[in-house]
């Protein structure tokens, strides 16, 4: 009976017809997977009364009215930085810990719309700002591989709560952000599949933004399969977010693509120092496999890459700034007993609702912002930005142009906690984004896809990049990928052997 | 919560300079928020109007819900491309929004959504005429540029409740939709800077851009005032922040150049400073600590992609609007309105801009010199007579009650003699006071036995009576005091409580004292 809770959604949807499972008992299975790895700390809110009243909605389609929706009886969880209507949405931070939006996030609306019954809402870094989920007013989220309780890995971050909750079975999928890699990141740390969508493809309407220019809703399964049946649904034009491409959106599909025609790039400057060995190795592996298969493999150059991280690092912490602004207070959110002046009010109401990560990006990016400094730094920095995707720009369009870039998803698997809390975010996020933030730059479609293990028995993932809209070519190649690798998924049967017990 | 407004009582030196002959020439610059008439907001969904109930008409974004997006209201561009068009701006192929940031109780998101780098239009200019009854005895024609118009959203408003010790916010106004209007310093004085406000609100009016309605806040001004020595460069200026009437901006302009004048010839120094218009008071005081230099962190907003226009066809989209389109849906403006006066209807100036600049007046003017020649006349009726009616009920022309179908009988019967000025006066001030669309003029004389008597023999009888009874008067006419005739209308017209065309009476009178 465990296993069903590793089925992809084909799967499910089969067993629902054959009636070997239905919506409610599935929904059940998953919130048992939530409970049995608390532990793990996936989740700041596990919604089992909406689950469950989703999971009967479902099932009253299915064999009552006999009109199935997509994602029927499809669990789910959401990053805690989409807003859900009467559900806290508290992005990890002591500001928005009492917060209860009126209104969904549109990703929500249509996930909801297609069938999907929400689970919970997944643990992240403070407003997304960090690379291994430990920065949360909640704890930090668990890797459950290798998962001893005095010695663990981190999740990667800052969607951590949603790749664990996908990885343990709690949900079939997972939304995330991604604003440097925040989605991209934690699936490859956790072994799942994490697609980063084209700007503009996925409204943002209802995510309490990081970085709008970079920010994308993600999509986090146990396979491409899945990926796919979850962008389909939320896919396409919004009227409440103006940076929506305006034009229908056409459902992809997967089928078997003739890889011969298609060009793959290697970017040498990826090959960066600090990069792992292992990691090396399994993009060797692929790219020969890739090459088997009949795909042209050849080395591009992205040449301002090394200038991608403090371009992103300038311009991140400049929209931090200000749209941290709102937080003051006064229509929502943490206000102080503070009543000497409003003044005074907003000082020690943003002092005691954000940590110090937040408020020293919002100093940083203010400094960044002053008249005298905007030139120097922001101008710089949109420029640069411009210098990154004109790169992407001629290795998708110029001469001798590839369709797609293979490249690692992470310099190294997944860092013990005791490790990675050495270092200050900042340097966390430098080094943990190295690969994934240029595609936020340039705002194109990027999916992390686990390979294989390492030696320490931790999953092992690389990212395929494509041009702007290019989805449907890049998840038939990772499809591809994937069903070669064949990527030893977490063994989330043995949960409860692990968790319960103690 | 509360804030405080720092309110410093003004620092002159007492050493005096004795340069006070020289003379000081004023420079005057303004930028005017227009609200935009619209029915929704610059970004959100929410209904965008004045007097409301408090915190009703706020959408989730207007209160900076952590993640709600803003969605340009097209309405708001078209009025603003329509208002720059009018004022012979360029408007910009691609213009851009931008994020001002700020602290303030009444701003939720911390920021304001404006345009400073790439306005929706520039390079603008508005003619007008500068004429204020009692003041100039002769209208001149002046001009000013216009540097930029600019898109922008509107805070909310805070409430401070001193004895309570607590401010209050009401959301209503915030996110409503502005255009600031930014003109070079190109103005001389208040009386200028009222008259540039006065033509913009006509035009604005004309367009429904806006109400107009400086009493609602609808339109608000800020002027900027510095004086400086005839052929030197600007000098440091103040701020006068948001000044909400006409009469408004001629004090606070008037009252800020004579202070500036007396700190400078008393030997101090003008510091830039946003003062406020205390209207009762009738003085400039400043207004906030500007000791910290605010810096406003622009930024570009990057939820909204760059607002594209097309300039070059009439085709229209969605997404994007044609500016050729909205030129045809230009009216005749103000500057015309008065040029077809004074060419078609041989008004003098001063009563061509007296009469464009009550659109009610202007309309009941065209309405009823479309019927007769006597435009000169009708003109003069309207300005002296409707308008003196008015005031003296204490009512705005905007306010006037009287319907066009009343104006045309009462009129008819004026410059058909059936009435004398007299009555036409008093039946004005009868429809005013009553307010009753449905009264007619002529049902108001009848009523008042008020009709004009033109009957010769009528007349003559009572000719014949006055005579009698006036000897005195008689007497010295005979003896050749020819002026005494008026005299006698005088007494006749009063005994007959104005019904007889008099017109007619001084010629019968004039027939009979001759027997």
């Amino acid at each position: 009976m465990n296993k069903l809770s590793s089925y992809t959604i084909k799967e499910i949807h089969r067993a629902y017809r054959d009636k070997i499972l239905t919506p409610t008992s599935f929904v059940d299975l998953c919130l048992q997977k939530a409970i049995q790895s608390i532990e793990l700390n996936a989740f700041t809110t596990i919604t089992d009364d909406e689950a469950e009243s989703h999971a009967i909605e479902s099932e009253k389609r299915l064999y009552v009215d006999r009109k199935p929706k997509t994602l029927d009886g499809i669990t789910i969880g959401i990053k805690d930085n989409f807003c859900t209507s009467n559900i806290p949405t508290t992005c990890g931070s002591e500001m928005l810990k009492n917060f209860v939006p009126t209104y969904n996030a549109t990703v929500y609306a249509r996930l909801r719309k297609a069938g999907a019954c929400l689970v919970g809402k997944c643990n992240l870094d403070e407003f997304a700002m960090g690379s291994g989920t430990i920065d949360s007013i909640f704890g930090p989220t668990r890797n459950p591989w290798q998962y001893e309780r005095n010695n663990w890995k981190i999740a990667g971050g800052s969607s951590g709560g949603s790749a664990v909750a996908v990885t343990t079975g709690s949900c079939v999928a997972a939304i995330g952000s991604d604003t440097g890699g925040s989605t991209r990141n934690p699936a490859a740390l956790c072994g799942v599949v994490g697609l980063k969508p084209s700007y503009g493809l996925v409204s943002r309407y209802g995510l309490i933004p990081l970085v709008n220019s970079m920010d994308v809703p993600g999509i986090l399964t146990r396979d491409i399969d899945d990926c796919v049946a979850v962008l389909n649904s939320v896919a396409g034009p919004d009227d409440l977010d103006s940076t929506t491409i305006k034009r229908d959106y056409k459902p992809i599909e997967i089928q078997d693509i003739d890889m011969s025609s298609v060009k793959i790039g290697i970017p040498k400057e990826y090959h960066c120092e600090g990069m792992d060995r292992e990691v090396i190795d399994t993009w060797s592996y692929v790219s020969d496999i890739l090459e088997k298969e009949n795909c042209i493999v050849k080395q591009v150059s992205l040449p301002y890459s090394s200038a991608s991280i403090v371009v992103y690092s300038i311009l991140n912490q400049c929209e931090v700034a200000s749209n941290m602004a709102r937080y003051d207070g006064i229509e929502y959110g943490l206000r102080t007993d503070e009543t000497y002046s409003t003044e005074e009010l907003y000082a020690s109401s943003r002092l005691r609702g954000f940590s110090e990560v937040v408020r020293s990006r919002i100093l940083t990016g203010n400094y960044f912002l002053l008249t005298r400094n905007y030139n120097k730094y922001f101008i710089k920095a949109l420029k640069l930005r411009r210098l990154i995707s004109d790169d992407f720009n001629k290795v998708f369009n110029g001469e001798d142009k590839v369709d797609l870039l293979l490249t690692p998803t992470t310099l190294s698997d997944a860092p013990s906690y005791e490790d990675f809390s050495l270092k200050n975010n900042r340097d966390q996020c430098a080094f943990q984004d190295f690969c994934t933030q240029p595609a936020n730059m340039a705002g194109i479609p990027a999916v992390s896809i686990p390979i294989r293990l390492s030696k320490n028995g931790l999953p092992l993932s690389l990212q395929l990049m494509g041009p702007m809209f290019s989805e449907e070519l890049m998840l038939n190649v990772a499809k591809k990928i994937e069903s070669i690798v064949k990527f030893p998924s977490f063994d989330n049967t043995t949960l409860a052997d692990k968790f319960v017990k103690i | 919560m509360y804030r405080f407004i720092y309110y410093k009582s003004l620092r002159m030196c007492n050493r005096s300079h004795s340069t006070s002959f020289n003379k000081w020439e004023s420079v005057v610059g303004l930028e005017v928020h227009a609200l935009l008439n619209t029915n929704s907001k610059l970004f959100s969904g929410a209904q965008n109007t004045f007097g409301g109930v408090v915190n009703s008409c706020v959408s989730l974004f207007d209160a900076a819900i952590p993640g709600t997006l803003p969605v340009l209201n097209r309405k708001c561009v078209e009025l603003g491309i329509k208002t720059a068009l009018a004022l012979s701006c360029k408007v910009n192929e691609v213009s851009s929004l931008d994020r001002k940031h700020y602290f303030y109780a009444d701003l939720p998101a911390g920021y304001q959504i404006t345009q400073q780098r790439a306005p929706l239009a520039s390079d603008g200019v508005i003619n007008f005429q500068v004429f204020t009854p009692g003041f100039h005895k002769k209208p001149y024609k002046k001009s000013s540029k216009i540097k930029q118009i600019q898109l922008e959203q509107d805070s909310g408003k805070s409430l401070h409740d001193a004895e309570l010790k607590r401010s209050l916010v009401d959301l209503n106004r915030a996110g409503a939709p502005l255009i600031e209007v930014v003109f070079e310093p190109d103005l001389q004085d208040g009386e200028e800077a009222a008259a540039l406000v006065k033509e913009l609100v006509l035009i604005v009016q004309r367009l429904g851009a806006c109400t107009g309605r400086m009493e609602e806040g609808a339109l608000r001004v800020d002027a900027n005032v510095s004086i400086r020595r005839p052929g030197d460069p600007l000098s440091t200026r103040t701020e006068i922040k948001n000044i909400g009437s006409i009469r408004g901006v001629a004090g606070a302009v008037r009252y800020e150049i004579e202070r500036q004048k007396t700190v400078l010839e008393n030997g101090g120094r003008i510091i830039n400073e946003t003062r406020a218009w205390d209207a009762v008071g009738r003085a400039t005081i400043p207004m906030r600590d500007k000791e910290v230099v605010q810096d406003y962190r622009y930024m570009p907003e990057p939820n909204l992609p760059p607002l594209r226009v097309n300039l070059k066809s009439k085709h229209d989209t969605q997404h994007v609007i044609s500016v050729p389109l909205i030129q045809e849906q230009i009216p005749e403006l103000p500057e015309s309105s008065r040029k077809n006066l004074i060419e078609n209807y041989q008004l003098r100036p001063e009563a061509a801009i007296q009469i464009v600049n009550e659109p009610i007046l202007l309309k009941y003017f065209v309405d009823l010199a479309e019927e007769r020649s006597q435009s000169t006349k009708i003109a003069n009726l309207l300005i002296n007579e409707l308008l003196t009616v008015l005031n003296k009920n204490k009512l705005d022309i905007s306010d006037c009650p009287i319907t066009l179908r009343q104006l045309k009988e009462l009129f008819k019967l004026f410059f058909d003699k059936k009435i004398s000025l007299e009555v036409f006066k008093n039946v004005l001030d009868d429809l005013v006071i009553s307010s009753d669309s449905d009264k007619m003029p002529s049902k108001i004389i009848q009523e008042r036995n008020w009709t004009l008597i033109s009957d010769e023999t009528e007349i003559t009888k009572f000719c014949i009576e006055i005579i009698e009874n006036n000897p005195k008067l008689v007497k010295q006419y005979k003896e050749g005091k020819v002026k005494v005739l008026k005299a006698l209308l005088g007494v006749m017209s009063k005994n007959s409580q104005n019904k007889f065309d008099m017109s007619l009476a001084s010629r019968i009178m004039e027939e009979v004292l001759k027997k």
